[in-house]
């Protein structure tokens, strides 16, 4: 597969800060590639290099075979973007305004793709209504519209769930997973949430301080053993006991008086489930969870810093 | 580079904002039109006392010639406000609605993407002043008449031929457009600093007031720095009111300020280039 982005060393200084520390990374065409990095962690400042709002103090990137600071307007002519929040003009209806943008795109539209756009994403009946009525995930909407409107090869989502309801959510991730296996599109998409990235994302990047954490298939990257499960029972004291006399001790990792602790194999849940059973536990919850934090725990503790593209 | 001056220009026109300083500059010349059309006269014979001591003074002196002279005296100060609210926008503005960093995602050179910017605000500047023309003279012709033009100077009177004045407010209207088009360049180069208007804005005016104040005192400091104030070269549109006309300075004048405006233009553009966009 071809690389459409092509990341090597990059690098971007303010003053004495370093925001992004010798970055390197590439994303095949066709795939959906998950950035991922808790807040400050320099996605943004990434993301607005590859979109040349930013200069890199060092490095290089190539996009769809190109170099970005030789060829930035080929190469954005090719791109659609949204980079935090969808921001457009609120005075404008959300016609006027994919208008105007996709009049800069240098791209000839027609009409009726106006229209499609605007139907895909469900603003078809609020397309003479100006912004400024719009709900937030209206915005969003419109944003990708934007993005999408000169039928660009790779598409950079920058957080593109922030502020959205759950439903919202759910519409952007389904409408990612659309452009992406039915149109054949190259998706960029920024978060900070690991289960976000999970489900829309064929790989991803970790990134903490500006620096690679973890480069792979996402199914390479989250082995099972990764799971932390939090327990909370009729008796908490009375459950540590119990496992603590069972072949289960081993997984016990922190126990206090609101829950349980345990780090299994995914895998292993059920088989765990039942002995509490068995064990006449009484359940209260019983929650898996891979939170970024966790996943970067384990990762800085164990020092074992995944990169299943290493050269 | 056509397109995206369309997109400018429409961008401003479609602002509710664009259109105060329309509202405020028809509101000012109806007020000072009415003004004269009530008491105009009285005001005239008293503003001329003095002059009556020493000269007989017989026939017409109100009239739409006046009347223009008087308001342009009158807005030509406080235009580069209202020009200062665009100008000192465009950049920041863009900033401050985060609209700036989805428009320079797009194929345009950054260079382009300011220069449609500026050329749309000289647009709008252009549209100001000729609404402002368009009012002010046509209109107090049709309402005052027209007679020769009195304008008192502080050492002498000048005395114009009703039939030798309106080719000097068209000089007068040109000079003025570069005149303004300074301060709008003025606030355009501030503009790239900030993401918030106001500062630019603020920023720009308090340099206009700051240099106009310089300009008019008479103290002998000030006066070797007047060569450099760009304000002062401001008010050279009041040399086609003299008999006979200095071309000569209002040449030099005009080239001062067309040499701010490109230098002005230039720095913004330089300084747009190399910036980070963090907005």
């Amino acid at each position: 597969m071809p690389a459409i982005i092509n990341v090597r060393n990059l690098s971007k200084q303010f003053g004495e800060i370093s925001a992004v520390n010798g970055l390197s990374f590439s994303v095949e065409k066709g795939e959906v590639y998950g950035f991922l990095g808790q807040n400050g962690a320099g996605k943004s400042t990434t993301i607005r290099m590859l979109l040349t709002l930013i200069q890199p103090t060092g490095g290089t990137i190539e996009i769809l075979g190109l170099n970005l600071q030789k060829h930035r307007r080929e190469i954005l002519q090719q791109v659609g973007a949204i980079i935090e929040k969808p921001d457009v003009y609120k005075y404008l209806t959300a016609m006027e305004n994919l208008r105007l943008f996709a009049a800069m795109s240098g791209v000839k539209i027609s009409d009726k793709n106006f229209a499609e756009q605007l139907e895909m994403v469900g603003l078809t009946e609020r397309s003479h209504s100006k912004v400024k009525t719009f709900s937030q995930g209206m915005k969003q909407r419109l944003g990708i519209a934007i993005s999408l409107i000169h039928n660009p090869q790779l598409i950079i989502l920058d957080e593109p769930t922030n502020g959205l309801d759950p439903q919202g959510i759910a519409d952007v991730r389904n409408l990612i997973l659309h452009l992406s296996k039915d149109l054949g599109k190259t998706i960029f998409v920024s978060s900070h949430l690991l289960n976000e990235i999970e489900q829309v994302a064929d790989s991803m990047l970790i990134i903490d301080k500006g620096k690679k954490m973890a480069e792979g298939k996402v199914a390479e990257l989250f082995s099972p053993t990764d799971t932390i499960v939090e327990l909370e029972t009729g008796d908490n004291a009375g459950a540590v006991q119990k496992i603590m006399q069972s072949s289960w001790k081993s997984i016990l990792d922190k126990s206090d008086a609101d829950k349980i602790v345990l780090k299994l194999n995914k895998n292993e849940i059920p088989l765990f489930a039942r002995y509490l059973v068995e064990a006449d536990i009484d359940i209260v919850s019983l929650t898996g969870r891979r939170s970024l934090e966790d996943y970067f725990l384990t990762l800085t503790t164990s020092n074992q810093h995944v990169d299943a593209f290493k050269n | 580079m056509w397109t995206l001056l369309k997109i400018e220009l429409f961008k401003i026109f479609r602002r509710p904002r664009t259109y105060i300083a329309f509202a405020a500059i028809a509101a000012i010349i109806i007020l000072i039109q009415l003004a004269f059309y009530s008491d105009g006269e009285s005001f005239l014979q008293f503003g001329m006392q003095s002059l009556k001591d020493s000269f007989d003074i017989n026939g017409k002196i109100l009239s739409g010639y006046l009347v223009c002279f008087i308001i342009l005296q009158t807005l030509l100060i406080h235009v580069p406000l209202l020009i200062a609210l665009v100008a000192g926008d465009s950049i920041a503005g863009e900033a401050n609605m985060g609209t700036l960093r989805l428009l320079l995602t797009k194929p345009v050179s950054r260079a382009q993407f300011m220069l449609a910017k500026f050329f749309a605000t000289l647009i709008y500047t252009f549209l100001l002043l000729l609404f402002m023309s368009v009012l002010s003279l046509p209109v107090s012709i049709s309402v005052f008449g027209t007679s020769d033009l009195i304008i008192m100077k502080s050492e002498m009177i000048v005395i114009l031929d009703r039939h030798d004045i309106l080719w000097r407010y068209f000089a007068a209207f040109g000079f003025a457009a570069i005149a303004m088009t300074t301060v709008a360049s003025l606030a355009f180069l501030l503009s790239v600093f900030a993401e918030n208007s106001i500062g630019p804005i603020v920023t720009t005016m308090s340099i206009v007031i700051l240099f106009t104040i310089l300009t008019t005192m008479d103290i002998p400091l000030f006066n070797a720095l007047k060569p450099f104030l760009f304000t002062n070269h401001m008010l050279n549109w009041k040399g086609f009111f003299e008999e006979p006309v200095n071309y000569y300075g209002i040449f030099k004048s005009g080239l001062v300020l067309l040499g701010h405006i490109l230098f002005f233009v230039s720095l913004a553009i330089f300084i747009f280039k190399r910036k980070d966009i963090l907005s």
